[in-house]
């Protein structure tokens, strides 16, 4: 259905936009980019903006939404629609946004401070709503707009600038809590491996309802290294990767894997016990219990590799979706809304 | 009209009546008094009502706790309150007579369930004794009525179980009082016959215990005489009753109407303004999409999200939410974006009595926010008046790009009044049509006559831009933190708002242009406060009163029309908000009246405040 919204042609109007092939250039704005340098922002800036021309949408379709912090500057730097708002708040105004205009393409930016603390609460119920907007997470477990403090990510003892003695609490794990709320797509991915985090972005632009993408993020200034022990440096020992319907296989050759036994997971050596390779997991992102993506999403080193790639990806129906489909049947049943029936609706009397 | 017969020299003509329907919250007191408005309207009357709800949503039968109760004031001039104090009360049992009685005008009628006056019910409610056999009633007119037993006789016929025919009483009850005010039973007999169709067994029992009431009232000479009051003279036109939530919703649908816009609704539930989100959500074939947000703040970022798309973006809370709101306010602000925050106000601080009124955030509306974030402040003066206080919202905030708060309060959001249904055809028409795209876009290029700046929303080729709650270079919208640049933008910002002044009417002074008092009101004192000055008026009493719809920007003649008085009285139901806004704007001896106690001003209270200074 349309939007009702009042549409003026541009100079160059929509047909331009749509006709010409974009590119990433397009999608590049005058604001010089403010990151530090060596930051795992950079990386994806430049795959979203390679991302973006290959979707057959119209540049002016897009809408970026961010919260506040460092990945929040995000919207700045891409030329499209965007709207850098308040601290955490990033998901209601992106409902908002795609409440009034379904048609637009809406992608939320946040940090682990922006989502994981002052707006978790907002994070939980776009993705339960199934809003059809794409969340990154950029997750750098610090603080580091505010120049250093711990994050709700952090690890338990970390010393950080308002920790001289180390955390003292457990870090929020993202991918179990999108599951949590019933998110119908949830994936994870490494800033540093350009060609993982751009097939999770298409995956996640591809996906109809809310795509929750937490993407390992290094902050080079306050908690440069965080993930080398994820295998954010590309060792194949520490990181496995998920893909749909195959076994759970990873170190050189795929020699290792993982199996489970009443829901506790372990890691096989194939090359020496080959007979397991019958009893490997084997990944299924379209289950509908998030039991496989749950136990999965806990593998984390040193007992195990981390778990890269999409963990759940459903088809249900959209809030947005679903809030159009209630006013066309409210129209379909009453009408297009009358506004003269409705103020003369019930109880009316003529005063002559 | 009744076949019943009236001995027409006991019919004596009055100007108004003030009526209280009190009972337990499960004896359908709000029903039978709406309707006994209802047939009032249609009987031409002026009107004004305002239920009385219990906290509790069930408290237990009999307490106090648990009393309901509907006041109306009826009258052949105009209504502007429900009434100070009931000429008659009706009270179901004693827990009912006992939290209304000290409400009621002396030598007032008290008609009540004598059946429930049983020794459990008088000890519920706190009576030592009963009530109706000592001398503490002596002031009153106590006309005691077997209602429970005339019920149970009336409604035998009906087929319906006793114990659900017993729930009938409270259309006995209205029987008495159509009779004692000269009232038709047909209509309501008909109301019935639409209403309960579907089930005939009530119907027949409710219609037999209304004509019950009424001829028992008639036949018993329960009264000796019965009123009636003439048809007022209201402006010509077609009219309806609406509570102030009812006509804010309805504002807000007719002004996205007007504008060609989706309307999204973003809200929390929070007392006394979920009323609002109801109504909203029973309007979808208007393209009203509603949201219900998981808090205060979010429903504030939908809202502000939703502008930012092209829609017509509305929140809705009470003073606790509206606290919560703040920081997102202050983005709109930022980024000058349309948005109407009604603020439906209630007793405070913090959760304080979430049913009763208070004009407690006025200086929060004003000013609580960070930094230098001037909005637009507008004030509902009557139930009607937030119909037109919303739409007006809407009209500024979209031409001028800017939050606008609407003051409700409780008083204004539960209590009804006739509402002249304007043709939707003329109302404003809100449509806002973007310049064309020129090759230089600009985000912040203001309009030269509003200083609102372009609302071009995604999906808009050619105009892609960036916003955001980093102060904007002026014209580009770049991050910037230049020094004379803040300078300029917080002064813009501060001018774009000033100037609405030009766009508002001026304040009308009723009464004379200069004197000894001027009154001051705003919000839902005005009900009050105009009923007290024209009944001074007319003794010749040198007052006159002015009453401010807008808060922010004030009414660009305000200072020239206080300058003509002596004295100013400022009449609000906190502890003096406006009067400390005028004091840093107006020289002169501006005095205030406060009521802080969860209700409203009575005219006597008002009248008591001018004649103290006159």
């Amino acid at each position: 259905m349309t939007t009702g919204l009042p549409i003026t042609p541009a100079a160059d109007g929509p047909a331009a936009d749509c006709v010409r092939e974009l590119t990433r250039k397009d999608f590049q704005t005058p604001q010089e980019v403010r990151w530090c340098p060596g930051c795992g922002d950079f990386a994806i800036l430049a795959q979203v903006q390679k991302l973006l021309p290959s979707l057959g949408i119209p540049r002016s379709q897009f809408v970026f939404v961010s919260g506040i912090g460092c990945s929040s500057r995000f919207p700045y730097y891409v030329n499209t629609y965007g709207f850098h708002t308040i601290h955490g708040r990033a998901p209601a105004v992106a409902t908002g946004v795609k409440c009034a205009n379904p048609d637009l393409s809406v992608w939320v930016v946040t940090g682990d401070g922006d989502s994981l603390s002052i707006g978790t609460n907002h994070l939980i119920h776009c993705l339960r709503r199934n809003v059809d907007v794409k969340i990154l997470l950029f997750n750098n477990r610090i603080y580091g707009l505010t120049k250093g403090q711990y994050s709700p990510t952090s690890e338990f003892g970390k010393k950080t600038k308002s920790s001289p003695l180390g955390t003292i609490e457990q870090p929020i794990r993202p991918i179990q809590m999108a599951l949590a709320a019933e998110a119908t797509f949830v994936a994870r991915t490494l800033a540093s491996d350009t060609v993982h985090l751009s097939a999770t972005l298409a995956a996640a632009a591809k996906h109809r309802g809310a795509a929750f993408v937490e993407i390992l993020q290094n902050c080079r200034v306050f908690n440069d290294g965080a993930f080398d022990e994820m295998g954010s440096r590309g060792d194949v020992d520490l990181r496995i990767e998920l893909v749909h319907g195959k076994p759970l296989r990873f170190g050189v050759n795929g020699a290792k894997g993982i199996i489970q036994k009443n829901l506790e997971p372990s890691v096989v050596d194939l090359s020496s016990d080959p007979a397991s390779e019958a009893n490997l997991l084997v990944h299924d992102q379209r289950a509908s219990s998030p039991a496989l993506a749950s136990l999965l999403a806990d593998l984390e080193p040193p007992d195990f590799p981390l778990t890269i790639g999409v963990f759940r990806d459903l088809e249900r129906p959209t809030y947005d979706g679903l809030l159009q489909t209630q006013i066309a049947s409210a129209v379909a049943q009453r009408g297009q809304g009358d506004l003269r029936k409705l103020l003369n609706a019930g109880t009316t009397w003529e005063v002559d | 009209m009744s076949s019943a017969t009236k001995d027409e020299k006991d019919l004596i003509q009055v100007h108004h009546a003030t009526v209280r329907f009190a009972g337990d919250s499960g004896d359908g007191m709000q029903l039978v008094g709406s309707q006994f408005a209802d047939i009032s309207s249609l009987a031409g009357n002026a009107i004004r009502t305002l239920p009385d709800f219990p906290s509790e949503i069930r408290a237990p039968t009999g307490t106090l706790a648990g009393v309901s109760g509907f006041q109306l004031c009826f009258a052949d001039e105009d209504v502007t309150t429900p009434g100070d104090a009931p000429y008659v009360l009706v009270a179901m049992n004693p827990a009912a007579l006992k939290v209304n009685v000290r409400d009621i005008e002396p030598g007032g009628i008290i008609v009540v369930n004598e059946d429930e006056f049983n020794a459990k019910n008088l000890q519920k409610a706190g009576y030592a004794s009963n009530p109706l056999e000592d001398s503490s009633l002596s002031a009153f007119r106590v006309i005691p009525v077997a209602m429970t037993r005339l019920n149970d006789e009336a409604t035998r016929e009906s087929g319906l179980p006793k114990s659900q025919a017993a729930r009938c009483r409270n259309f006995f009850a209205l029987g008495l009082m159509l009779w004692l005010y000269d009232r038709p039973v047909q209509p309501l007999l008909e109301w019935l016959i639409k209403k309960f169709y579907k089930t005939p067994a009530v119907m027949a029992a409710n219609a037999a215990s209304l004509r019950a009431g009424y001829n028992y009232a008639n036949t018993a000479e329960l009264f000796r005489i019965h009123f009636h009051i003439a048809p007022a003279k209201l402006p010509k036109g077609r009219y309806r009753r609406l509570t102030g939530n009812e006509a804010a919703a309805l504002g807000c649908v007719a002004a996205a109407h007007r504008a060609a816009r989706p309307l999204v609704y973003a809200s929390y539930p929070i007392t006394p303004a979920s009323e609002i989100l109801h109504e909203l959500s029973n309007h979808k074939e208007f393209d009203v999409r509603v949201i219900q947000a998981e808090d205060e703040i979010a429903a504030c970022c939908a809202a502000i999200g939703a502008s930012f798309g092209g829609a017509i973006g509305i929140t809705g809370t009470s003073g606790p939410g509206l606290a919560l709101k703040t920081e997102a306010i202050g983005l709109a602000v930022m980024t000058e974006l349309p948005l109407v925050v009604i603020d439906v106000q209630r007793a405070g601080p913090s959760t304080g009595m979430p049913t009763k009124t208070e004009q407690a955030d006025l200086l929060m509306s004003l000013f609580g926010r960070p930094g230098e974030s001037p909005a637009v402040v507008l004030a509902a003066a009557t139930p009607a008046d937030c119909f037109h206080i919303a739409f007006e919202a809407v009209r500024l905030a979209t031409k001028y790009m800017t939050p606008v708060l609407v003051l409700s309060d409780s008083f204004l959001a539960n209590s009804a009044e006739p509402f002249a249904i304007p043709d939707p055809d003329e109302l404003p028409d809100l449509r806002i049509v973007l310049p064309p795209a020129a090759s230089g876009f600009a985000p912040y290029a203001r309009n030269p006559e509003t200083l609102a700046r372009p609302w071009a929303a995604p999906g808009t080729p050619g105009m892609e831009h960036r916003i955001g709650g980093l102060e904007k270079e002026d014209v580009t919208g770049m991050v910037t933190y230049d020094a004379a640049n803040h300078r300029k933008m917080v002064g813009l910002r501060q001018q774009k708002i000033a100037g609405i002044a030009n766009d508002i009417p001026p304040a009308q002074v009723h009464g004379p242009a200069s004197g000894k008092l001027l009154v001051v009101g705003w919000g839902s004192t005005h009900g009050a406060i105009a009923a007290a000055v024209r009944q001074l008026q007319a003794e010749g009493k040198p007052v006159s009163r002015v009453h401010l719809r807008y808060i922010n920007p004030l009414p660009r003649n305000l200072g020239e029309v206080f300058s003509g008085f002596e004295t100013i009285l400022v009449l609000e139901n906190n502890l003096g908000q406006l009067k400390t806004l005028l004091c840093s704007q107006f020289k002169g001896d501006i005095r205030a009246c406060n009521k802080v106690e969860g209700r409203p001003f009575l005219i006597r209270e008002v009248r008591a405040a001018i004649e103290e200074i006159i």
